[in-house]
């Protein structure tokens, strides 16, 4: 099992605080939640309080960054993508500003909070931004890597953080490019294309599907913006379908992009598993995962049925 | 007030005959961009033309000065009256407001800060320049850097909420190196009808018509200063307090009570001109009136 991404987030910006001087946390009061307590014990004179008030915050964390700062903008992820999506557009998004978006508590597994919560739009929201990079990690030294990235380099960056820990995906020395998009397991008969969290539990799924004789090949795709449409087309032509999982509205995210690339390239018949266009309710993760037809065992059902089809 | 004895000299001459050509470039600009905002750039004006000449810290052949004060539109639909301002001081060619708006023009139609060097924010979606000014005064006192934050606000911007996020968060932060600038002209876009016998400035009710501005920022920890937004002498004055105030902590409010569309007499307190292209006829009119007021 991997750490929560979220106390990864924390703990890599403190580590990376020591020697990143101009390194700033910003918080609209979920410090408790987001984990950015911590960094708050460790910086208490880094760590800036805005108060319940996400839009206030998007925008001094751009004054900020005109200074030379590192701001790391902190809340649920739906406040940041909804409450706040306007800010984030015209005063991040548009002059490109060094402003860092660290959304925790993202997709379904949100600890009970309920459709008022939930914020499984995020990524087709974000991704259809100009000049955002939208990053998903899939687990903790995939999520450390990317924090590290985004701080070091110049420009807007999206980070989708989730609250629970979930199985390990990438190995120790895993290095994040940008766009890159990571094989993590072969299979000719089909092509699972994942993000987030949700790699852990497609590549779950390929095994269950292995036992039933279906060589189902997976692609972790980390980065949503930039990324290498290049090798998601190669990949899709490969095989004779291509099904797509995330935790995240079956429009416009992981789902979408695939599409758009395959659609744009050598067609292939693309399957999106995701929440379908529907609201959320309050329940426990494993039951959301498995309504949402998220779990191993679901995803491994659609794709044999969607064989039978094809 | 200073009252000038008959025959003396008017006060500030010099800045009053800029604003009055200020005035003129704005229409000059819409017309022919055929398209605009021109009550709240005119109404701006003194202000603006205040700021950029007497009170700033500010190198117009230097934009990127790191010691500059820095000056954010929050009223970023004022976006002809601050080129105007900035022509004026020597940031680029006056010609060149006549390319506003057009395509590939760096005056876009709401200040772009990624095209005109000399802008600090890029503004038009109202509510957020404030909160831009707010991270540049808590960085400066972060990085110990002198200079001061002005943003301009519109009256009726501050119907926006994300306004008062950041009137919270500037009192909290003890950001005494921040002064909101609000160009109070009476007067919003369309706005709420007149009540029956209600009287307001113009033909619709005041966006501070319910309510005393100086209030509601005095109870979150505001200085507020209330000054005619069209007299250099209070304007300036209240940014020598404002920039004195620094180490005070406490946050400065001008609230600049002004006229809308100031400056011509087809102009003013119309409502119509909130948006809308000065016609050549117009612009005619308003040079001769420019004219007769210099001579």
């Amino acid at each position: 099992m991997s750490a929560a991404q979220r106390d990864v987030w924390a703990d890599t910006l403190i580590e990376l605080a020591a020697t990143n001087l101009d390194l700033l946390v910003l918080d609209a009061d979920l410090a408790t939640s987001t984990k950015s307590e911590k960094f708050a014990r460790a910086y208490p004179d880094r760590f800036l309080q805005m108060g319940i008030a996400e839009q206030g915050m998007v925008g001094t964390a751009v004054g900020l960054a005109s200074l030379g700062f590192v701001p790391w903008v902190s809340s649920f992820t739906v406040f940041l993508t909804h409450r706040a999506v306007d800010q984030v557009r015209m005063s991040v998004a548009q002059t490109g500003a060094n402003v860092k978006i660290g959304a925790a508590y993202s997709g379904l597994q949100l600890g009970l909070a309920g459709k008022t919560h939930l914020d499984v739009q995020d990524l087709a929201i974000m991704r259809a931004m100009p000049g955002m990079t939208v990053l998903v990690p899939a687990d903790a030294t995939e999520c450390a890597a990317m924090v590290r990235w985004a701080t070091a380099t110049p420009g807007p960056v999206y980070l989708r953080l989730g609250r629970e820990a979930g199985p390990d995906v990438v190995g120790p020395d895993y290095r994040f490019e940008p766009g890159r998009v990571v094989r993590v397991r072969e299979g000719a008969d089909l092509l699972l294309i994942s993000t987030g969290q949700q790699t852990g539990r497609t590549l779950a799924a390929a095994e269950l599907l292995a036992g039933k004789g279906i060589a189902a090949g997976v692609l972790h795709v980390p980065s949503l913006k930039p990324v290498d449409e290049a090798a998601i087309a190669q990949a899709a032509a490969a095989v004779p379908f291509v099904v797509t999982t995330e935790e995240h509205s079956v429009l416009g995210g992981l789902g979408g992009l695939v599409a758009e690339i395959v659609t744009s390239n050598e067609p292939r018949r693309v399957a999106r598993i995701g929440i379908a266009d529907t609201w959320g309710e309050s329940a426990p993760n494993a039951w959301l995962l498995d309504r949402h037809g998220l779990t191993p065992e679901r995803v491994a059902e659609r794709v044999s049925r969607e064989l039978a089809r094809a | 007030m200073t009252v000038s004895p008959p025959g003396a000299p008017e006060p500030h001459a010099d800045l009053v005959a800029v604003a009055r050509r200020g005035r003129l470039l704005v229409l000059e600009a819409t017309n022919a961009a055929g398209a605009g905002h021109v009550g709240g750039p005119l109404s701006a004006m003194d202000l603006l033309v205040a700021l950029y000449l007497r009170v700033m810290r500010v190198r117009p052949t230097e934009p990127a000065w790191p010691d500059r004060d820095r000056f954010v539109l929050s009223k970023g639909h004022s976006a002809i009256g601050l080129y105007t301002a900035m022509a004026l001081a020597g940031y680029f060619p006056v010609e060149e407001l006549l390319t506003f708006d057009s395509a590939g023009s760096r005056l876009q139609g709401h200040p772009d800060m990624t095209r005109l060097p000399g802008l600090d924010a890029s503004t038009g979606s109202l509510g957020q320049g404030i909160s831009v000014g707010v991270g540049m005064a808590l960085g400066a006192r972060l990085r110990g850097l002198g200079f001061h934050t002005w943003v301009m606000l519109g009256d009726g911007e501050m119907q926006e909420g994300q306004v008062w996020e950041s009137v919270q968060v500037a009192a909290k932060y003890g950001l005494g190196n921040l002064t909101i600038i609000v160009d109070r002209n009476g007067m919003q876009q369309y706005g709420w009808p007149l009540r029956a016998g209600e009287v307001h400035r113009g033909d619709r009710r005041d966006p501070f018509g319910d309510v005393a501005p100086r209030a509601p920022l005095e109870g979150f920890g505001w200085r507020v200063i209330e000054i005619d937004g069209h007299d250099f002498d209070q304007i300036i004055a209240a940014g020598e307090t404002a920039r004195a105030a620094a180490a005070t902590g406490i946050p400065t409010a001008i609230l600049a009570t002004t006229t809308k569309g100031r400056g011509f007499s087809f102009t003013e307190g119309a409502s119509a001109w909130h948006a809308r292209a000065a016609t050549a006829d117009e612009v005619a009119s308003a040079r001769a009136e420019n004219d007769g007021a210099a001579s």
